[in-house]
């Protein structure tokens, strides 16, 4: 937790816990309150295999049981933002999701957040069969508020608000900028974040911590970047642009982080044997021509 | 095992879930993705293969009818094509009682006409509409046809017309099948109402036939001229900002009294197809709405008194979708009636998927979607869709036509369209943001499906097989036996394209039954009427409805196939009014006409 931040000793508990409740809260008032689900029993099916496959995989590779939080977090995202009328679809994805975090990985680092993997992977192989959320609020405003507002406080806490006002900020610019390219209403360029599908992206996806750069600025890059691709393939008619700016821009960013440290921990390495041996530090000669 | 090999065996799992079942489902798809063309030798083949063989006939049976649509507001035209995407309409009735099956279209662009297609007995049909007074109903100003349904409302043994429009509403007395006659203000209809769907049925089963209709867009609007822009659905998915219903009592003497509200009835939802059946087996007709733009609602007659809605409590109102079809059949020859309503599917983008609501084995008043189970599911942007045995093997096939608008080949508004609807209700309800279409196509073009029964649950898409190979923008579906050859042909109406004739042609060694029934304390139609069919240790139950499928009407005679079997062991009718009748080994490969017992 922070160390600004003071909380009322009621209203603390484990910060892992956060992220769950908020979509725990999404999940239950979108249903409860629309019906936004396919089907319980689908969404229960994806966070069932999400949890065993976690489980399992665990285990199996780390030889332990992991924490929950993030499978839970995966397979309820599953359950809502994946659509079809069939159930192998969101057992699949799921599984697809929590081994993608085992498989995919890079200096010890999943690259690809895993629900964003999941869903990504479902909608461009299995488009007969999968579509993705794209559904409303219902016709009030005031639960999409709340959702806002909740999730930006429960993302603030977290330290991570910073990304989701970057990648909405620039969302809505290059909305902007989308609707003067294709001459078509700003309204409708902006409408796909007015929808419970984008309040799970920004909140859940993008800000993933395993998964997203280190540094404020960096992040704030990242997310201006993958909003910058979105734009891109919306302009080229890719209707699940989102997913896909982020499958592209994420692991692409987090891969060069990871290589730029790995080069400058070499770089420190090197320097620091040159020391012990007495041996004069390397200069940068960028610096020196300067 | 060490950590590597593991993690070598992770991957393999891995790549292989990943990819496997794509390649696998993609390669089953293709293998059995039908052929296109079904004539020649194949045409045999299919004869043989699946006991029926469709040829489009219209040209050559005097048909030459081209659907046009309705004018919308200037300020309306970017998105055109959506807004004027309805009025493509085909009702069958038998309107001078000369035995054989005529059928009406409707037109919806101000002064086009509709026609009434007569049939000639010897294979053509005549447009009488103009002579009849049934021809000049789109005239400037009262607004644009969107579909017909027929009943005897004056029990004079002539049927009787009531053409609902998105305007004024127009019912017409038959006088001895020579003309029509409009009823005048003390009908009282609504003045004005945009009206999506309309029905026929005895709510009160008192002999005379009541009225329901189904209002789609709100109904102050009027869509040549509007006020202001804000008309569009409040949401894609959630929308209560439809049009009204208006129940009708027949009163007699063509009066109507408005029982809506009294009797319960209070949807605003965006109907756009309903059936009225007996669902929970007491004798009283219920009504099923689907609704586009939302969740599906079930009415229930509760002994003529009251409506009660029970979409949740039978299940089929949870998922919100885009009803647009509503037809009944008994699937399995279980003596129960499954609804077929369908909705949008497109790869890819939206997967709604049609649902085939299958009633409980318990008789309790409950549904379950069995469309994936079955293979019905995925028809397109779906629209008309009928039961009917096609191929009189005894089990109840299903024709759907689908396709929304067919722009420029190759084009998709499909991105724009996503997009729109995913927003709020702010957003989507205002015309004004909607994203022009420029002549681009949103779901065209699109292929037709005809599945075919095998009896045990599953469906078989034979649609090019059999020779139904059209890609209009698909409306309404209509069966009827124009031939009284004891086939069902199909009329299909396309939206901004040709009405379509498929006559039907039936394998050699397969029999049937038809039965056209006439009520006296019922009413005349008899609609309302169940009739069970046993025969080879099975039944098949059929009801007598109006409307069924989308702005559709079938014939009111009921047929039934029996395969090969050429003994029909008892006909029980339960007429309207509540009294059973029953026929005992009645002669097959005939049709019967059967007056309700005094």
């Amino acid at each position: 937790m922070s160390d600004t931040v003071r909380w009322p000793r009621w209203l603390t508990f484990d910060n892992r816990f956060l992220a769950p409740a908020l979509i725990t809260c999404i999940l239950l008032g979108g249903q409860l309150v629309f019906g936004f689900l396919e089907s319980w029993s689908r969404t229960l099916l994806a966070i069932g295999a999400s949890i065993a496959c976690e489980l399992i995989l665990g285990r199996l590779i780390m030889g332990r049981f992991p924490h929950l939080a993030s499978a839970y977090i995966s397979g309820i995202s599953v359950g809502i933002l994946i659509r079809s009328p069939f159930f192998w679809p969101y057992a699949l994805c799921a599984i697809l999701s929590i081994t993608s975090k085992y498989v995919l990985r890079w200096r010890e680092r999943h690259l690809w957040n895993p629900s964003n993997f999941g869903v990504s992977a479902m909608l461009f192989l299995y488009p007969a069969a999968v579509a993705s959320l794209s559904i409303q609020w219902g016709n009030f405003v005031w639960p999409m508020l709340v959702v806002w507002c909740l999730g930006s406080i429960i993302i603030w806490r977290l330290q991570r608000f910073h990304i989701c006002l970057t990648y909405v900020t620039s969302f809505v610019l290059l909305a902007g900028v989308r609707s003067l390219l294709t001459d078509s209403p700003f309204l409708a360029n902006v409408a796909p974040l007015t929808g419970p599908m984008y309040q799970l992206f920004v909140f859940f996806m993008i800000t993933d911590p395993r998964t997203t750069v280190s540094g404020k600025w960096a992040q704030c890059l990242v997310a201006a970047l993958v909003a910058v691709a979105e734009m891109l393939l919306r302009l080229a008619g890719v209707i699940h642009a989102p997913y896909y700016a982020l499958f592209l821009v994420g692991p692409t960013a987090l891969a060069v982080e990871l290589a730029w440290k790995q080069r400058r921990r070499a770089l420190a390495d090197r320097e620091a044997k040159h020391e012990q041996a007495g041996e004069p530090r390397l200069v940068n000669t960028e610096t020196v021509a300067s | 095992m060490t950590l590597r090999v593991k993690r070598y065996l992770l991957t393999a799992a891995f790549v292989g879930l990943l990819f496997g079942p794509a390649v696998y489902l993609r390669s089953v798809a293709h293998t059995s993705s039908p052929r296109e063309r079904a004539d020649g030798p194949a045409r045999e083949q299919a004869l043989e293969r699946y006991g029926f063989v469709l040829r489009e006939a219209a040209a050559e049976s005097g048909i030459a009818f081209v659907h046009e649509a309705p004018r919308v507001d200037a300020r309306l035209d970017h998105i055109a094509p959506q807004i004027a995407s309805m009025g493509a309409s085909v009702s069958v009735v038998d309107f001078d009682r000369d035995g054989w099956q005529d059928f009406y279209v409707t037109n919806s662009a101000p002064g086009s006409a509709n026609r009434l297609y007569r049939n000639q007995s010897d294979g053509t049909f005549a447009d009488v509409a103009g002579d009849v007074g049934l021809a000049d109903l789109n005239q400037p100003g009262t607004g644009a046809c969107m579909g017909s349904v027929w009943a005897d409302l004056d029990n004079d043994g002539y049927e009787d017309v009531l053409v609902y429009k998105w305007g004024r509403p127009e019912l017409f007395r038959n006088v001895a099948g020579q003309r029509f006659e409009p009823l005048g203000p003390q009908a009282n209809l609504p003045d004005w109402a945009n009206i999506g769907s309309a029905t026929w049925l005895d709510y009160d089963r008192d002999g005379r036939i009541d009225l329901l209709l189904a209002g789609y867009w709100p109904d102050d609007l009027r869509l040549e001229q509007l006020e202001h822009t804000r008309i569009m659905p409040e949401s894609f998915e959630y929308a209560k900002n439809g049009g009204r219903k208006w129940l009708l009592r027949n009163l007699g003497e063509g009066r109507f009294q408005d029982v809506t509200h009294e009797l319960g009835i209070d949807s605003t939802r965006w109907t756009l197809a309903v059936v009225a059946a007996d669902f929970n087996g007491d004798a009283w007709p219920d009504l099923f709405l689907a609704n586009d733009y939302g969740v599906s609602e079930l009415y229930v007659n509760e002994d003529g008194q009251r409506f009660r809605e029970a979409g949740k409590e039978s299940g089929v109102g949870y998922a919100p979708k885009s009803g647009m079809n509503a037809a009944v059949g008994d699937v399995l020859n279980q003596g129960r009636l499954a609804i077929y309503e369908t909705n949008i599917s497109e790869e890819g983008v939206l997967i709604q998927g049609n649902n085939l609501w299958f009633p409980a084995a318990d008789g309790s008043l409950r549904f379950d979607n069995l469309a994936s189970v079955m293979g019905v599911e995925l028809g397109g942007w779906s629209f008309g869709a009928q039961f009917g045995d096609l191929n009189n093997d005894g089990f109840v096939d299903l024709y759907l036509t689908n396709g929304y608008v067919s722009g420029e080949q190759g084009t998709s508004y499909w991105y724009d369209f996503s997009q729109i609807t995913g927003g709020h209700t702010q957003i989507i309800s205002d015309a004004r943001n909607w994203p022009a279409m420029q002549g681009r196509s949103l779901a065209g073009y699109q292929s037709k499906r005809v599945w075919l029964n095998d009896g045990s649950g599953r469906f078989q898409e034979v649609a090019g097989l059999v020779g139904v190979a059209d890609r209009h923008d698909g409306r309404a579906v209509a069966l009827a036996d124009l031939g009284n050859r004891g086939a069902l042909d199909v009329l299909v109406a396309n939206q901004r394209g040709p009405l379509l004739l498929y006559r039907n042609q039936v394998a050699d060694g397969r029999h049937w039954i038809a039965l056209e029934l006439e009520g006296t304390q019922s009413n005349r139609s008899a609609i309302g009427a169940q009739v069970r069919v046993f025969w080879n240790g099975q039944q098949q139950l059929q009801e007598v409805v109006a409307a069924s499928g989308y702005s559709a009407q079938n014939q009111r005679r009921l047929q039934f196939g029996l395969g090969t079997h050429d003994v029909v062991d008892r006909i029980v009718i339960r007429w309207p009014a509540g009294r059973s009748q029953t026929i005992e080994r009645p002669a097959i490969d005939q049709l019967h006409r059967i007056r309700e017992e005094e």
